[in-house]
């Protein structure tokens, strides 16, 4: 029995909440009146057959990437093998590990072609497409625990950088990681790239065969895993300050890597209240991380969290 | 395919992407779970269901799809809690269901929202006489001061988890895990604990406490000195001696005015610690997770040697703690030393008895939180006529539908007894702050009159029409039903 795609406006009539199976989308737009309405239309209109042409490759989408994989036929689809394809030679990595942040991108490029936005993003939990001209910014606030989450840092982007995806993954998310990093949020210039990207540097933040870690096979929690019966990270028990650093550090080198090769922009890498932050190659003054190192400042630019002096009750 | 998997893996055919779900997992879409091999939601809105006062308290999903309309209202009275209703932040919405009914005659109107708490955290009661540490100390989740321990109450020991100083007065680890460990204790999980100077404990709402490793099976019967006076008759003829080992208060048979009036031989026992009245002794010991509560292991350090003068060679001794569970019994030898024997049989049945009438131990969880400004504003524009109205008993606060204590001066601060909840009632925001549901019923009115937002009140029928994202549970038994109209000026 189908459950019919939620479309819907949040209770702060701004938003846009598009839901269809285990695709959760909220997405914002700035503009004119009219152009805001024209867009939300366009989002909902492509919307609503996007996972019925993702399950109809399902099986392909979810086979390990290399040179030799048939091309799929979808647009969404194309897009997340062509997001993992740089990663085939060296990773385990399926095209569904870009599938958030394709789809995020394919409904903000809908969006776009059908209005003049000032600013738009598309969230599809925590994967973000996001449209920005010029002379506007966005601020990101990043978690790195959504099972109790605090803000750990901020980044601000603006229109004039290149930054138009930003994805978070770590192994207390929706997706199973092979990694020990609790969060690991990318930049990237789309956001199936930034989403890909940061699959790969959470499952390289890792220590392998370190006993205070638990991992089962990722079937034996969802037999339909594309992940099979690759161990994937249950338990973190607390690790020694040597310990984080090495994982992180084993992390940030491959995310220095991607940068390099131009497959992402920047990258923040988080495990226990630990943060290492690999910069863009050059001092790129378009946008900022913020508060990663300041934890009495991450909590400035969240909506939801008071100043110290006003606590909500 | 389907051959390869645990026969109670299911599959969810709510979208295309048709998962298999394990047992206890949820599928891709983290809506859709394996529970107990049925398929249910598990993320909606919160309706509780009068009617199915007992059984399952989940109702599967496919069942619920069968033809079920507005129409069954005419048999079942349904609440709508605020689980799953969303928050009136930022200040200034009315809240996000304000929906009508009329029960028993009555307009009813109730507000239902989900209260961004900073201002919040749990009163844990712990059934044991083991010492968990000095009052004041500091409380640890995983290295993090959370709380700490206050009182010592009769049979238990209190701890103050969460407060707003925690959760945010401190490092941002500090409150993270401050959240985290109060989330977990209002949704009735496992939580790990130790106290500074003290006891490593593992506790759940409603579950027996397990301190230093050992569960506690059961709450002491009553202080020593109690338990002699309940049980000296039993003993009676049947042992010279009894000393009841507590670390509040030891009780002595023959000492003790129950022996007194039975007219128990002197028996030239001598106690360490301090006489309070014949036959009861503090400070016997330091206190501990031994017998009774004290540090020790060995009864028999608590006592000096026997006086010539009074005892005699195979004087009969009984030494007990509070809930039966150490005893020993000894006989003085020639030179008047105790020697451990055998429990005699006619014996054996008083500790057992001690023993039953002894209560299960549990910890039980009280979530406290205070209800500000931007969430009674989304109840009325006139927020302190909610107070008002609170206090005069004209509007019912219930969390999730169980019944809310309403503290006595200012604000509304109230305290709710999480087992009463429906499972997972509690959330959270990045904050970080707990977020409760709570809900206000009061006479249609009545919230007129206190400047209620009417314009956004529904009748019921339309919101149970929405029932895309709402979940009916039974409302649980012991609570009373959250609609029934208040009778005029009674206090609850």
């Amino acid at each position: 029995m189908r459950d019919p795609a939620i479309i819907r406006l949040l209770l702060d009539g701004r938003r846009l909440h598009l839901n269809d199976g285990p695709i959760d989308l909220i997405i914002e737009a700035d503009g004119h009146a009219t152009a805001i309405r024209a867009a939300y239309e366009a989002a909902a209109r492509r919307f609503v057959t996007i996972l019925d042409e993702l399950c109809a490759e399902l099986p392909l989408l979810r086979c390990r990437s290399a040179h030799s994989s048939p091309q799929p036929r979808g647009r969404i689809a194309s897009a997340m093998s062509a997001a993992v394809r740089p990663y085939c030679e060296r990773h385990f990595i399926t095209p569904m590990a870009a599938v958030a942040g394709a789809v995020a991108e394919a409904v903000l490029a809908e969006m776009t072609r059908a209005a003049d936005l000032e600013r738009a993003y598309v969230n599809n939990g925590g994967d973000i497409a996001f449209h920005l001209a010029a002379s506007r910014r966005y601020t990101l606030g990043m978690i790195e625990r959504p099972d109790c989450p605090t803000l750990f840092g901020s980044v601000e982007v603006s229109g004039a950088s290149s930054v138009r995806g930003a994805a978070t993954s770590g192994w207390r998310g929706r997706s199973s990681s092979l990694g020990i990093a609790d969060a690991v949020t990318v930049l990237a210039e789309t956001a199936a790239q930034a989403d890909a990207a940061a699959t790969i540097i959470a499952n390289a933040v890792d220590l392998p065969d370190h006993p205070a870690i638990t991992r089962v096979p990722a079937s034996e929690i969802a037999p339909d895993s594309d992940l099979g019966a690759i161990p994937v990270t249950r338990e973190v028990g607390p690790l020694s300050a040597s310990d984080v650093d090495t994982a992180l550090h084993r992390g940030a080198q491959l995310a220095e890597t991607l940068r390099d090769r131009r497959l992402i922009h920047s990258a923040a890498l988080c495990l226990q209240d630990r943060v290492v932050l690999v910069s863009p190659s050059t001092a790129d003054a378009s946008y900022c991380w913020d508060g990663l190192l300041r934890p009495s400042a991450a909590t400035a630019h969240n909506p939801l969290a008071p100043q110290r002096s006003s606590h909500h009750a | 395919m389907t051959d390869a998997f645990p026969p109670d893996t299911v599959r969810c055919d709510a979208c295309p992407v048709l998962c298999y779900i394990k047992r206890g997992h949820a599928g891709a879409c983290d809506r859709y779970a394996n529970h107990e091999g049925q398929l249910i939601r598990v993320d909606p809105h919160i309706l509780l269901d009068r009617a199915k006062s007992q059984g399952t308290p989940l109702v599967p999903f496919l069942e619920r799809d069968s033809p079920w309309d507005g129409q069954l209202l005419a048999q079942r009275e349904t609440f709508i809690t605020a689980i799953g209703a969303g928050t009136t932040y930022p200040d200034y919405k009315p809240a996000p269901f304000i929906v009508s009914s009329e029960v028993d005659g009555v307009d009813m109107v109730t507000v239902v929202t989900e209260g961004i708490f900073s201002y919040c955290g749990v009163k844990l009661k712990i059934d044991t006489d083991r010492h968990l540490g000095p009052e004041r100390n500091l409380v640890r989740a995983q290295g993090e001061p959370v709380g700490h321990v206050t009182t010592a109450e009769y049979g238990s020991q209190m701890l103050s988890i969460g407060g707003v100083h925690h959760l945010t007065g401190g490092t941002k680890s500090e409150g993270r895990v401050t959240c985290e460990t109060l989330l977990d204790l209002c949704n009735g999980k496992e939580v790990a604990l130790t106290i500074d100077e003290g006891a490593s404990i593992t506790v759940a709402a409603g579950k027996p406490p397990v301190v230093n490793g050992q569960r506690e099976e059961r709450m002491r019967v009553g202080c020593g000195s109690a338990t002699i006076g309940m049980f000296a008759k039993q003993w009676f003829d049947k042992v010279d001696e009894v000393v009841v080992v507590d670390d509040h208060i030891t009780g002595v048979l023959s000492e003790h005015q129950a022996g007194k009036m039975l007219g128990v031989r002197e028996t030239g026992i001598d106690i360490q610690g301090q006489r309070s009245t014949p036959g009861r002794y503090f400070q016997v010991a330091q206190p501990g997770t031994g017998w009774g509560g004290t540090n020790i292991s060995d009864p028999l350090t608590i006592l000096k040697p026997f006086k010539v003068k009074s005892a005699w060679p195979g004087l009969r001794l009984l030494m007990v703690s509070t809930t039966g569970e150490q005893f020993a019994y000894y006989e003085l030898d020639d030179a008047l030393r105790p020697v451990e024997k055998d429990l005699p049989p006619a014996l054996r049945e008083s500790v057992t008895r001690i023993r039953e009438n002894c209560e299960p131990a549990l910890t039980t969880v009280l979530f406290m939180a205070g209800a500000g400004g931007s969430l009674r504003a989304g109840v009325t524009e006139n927020p302190v006529k909610l107070t008002d109205s609170v206090k005069h008993s004209l509007t019912r606060v219930t969390a999730g539908g169980a019944p809310a204590y309403i503290w006595p001066g200012g604000g509304i601060t109230f305290m709710v007894d999480v087992s009463r909840m429906p499972e997972n009632a509690f959330g959270y925001v990045p904050t970080p702050a707990i977020v409760a549901p709570i809900e206000f019923t009061l006479k249609k009115t009545d919230y007129a009159s206190l400047g209620g937002h009417m314009d956004s009140v529904r009748p019921l029928q339309e919101v149970l029409r929405e029932k895309e994202r709402q979940r009916q549970i039974a409302s649980s038994p012991e609570n009373p039903w959250p609609l029934k109209p208040p009778a005029p000026g009674s206090h609850e």
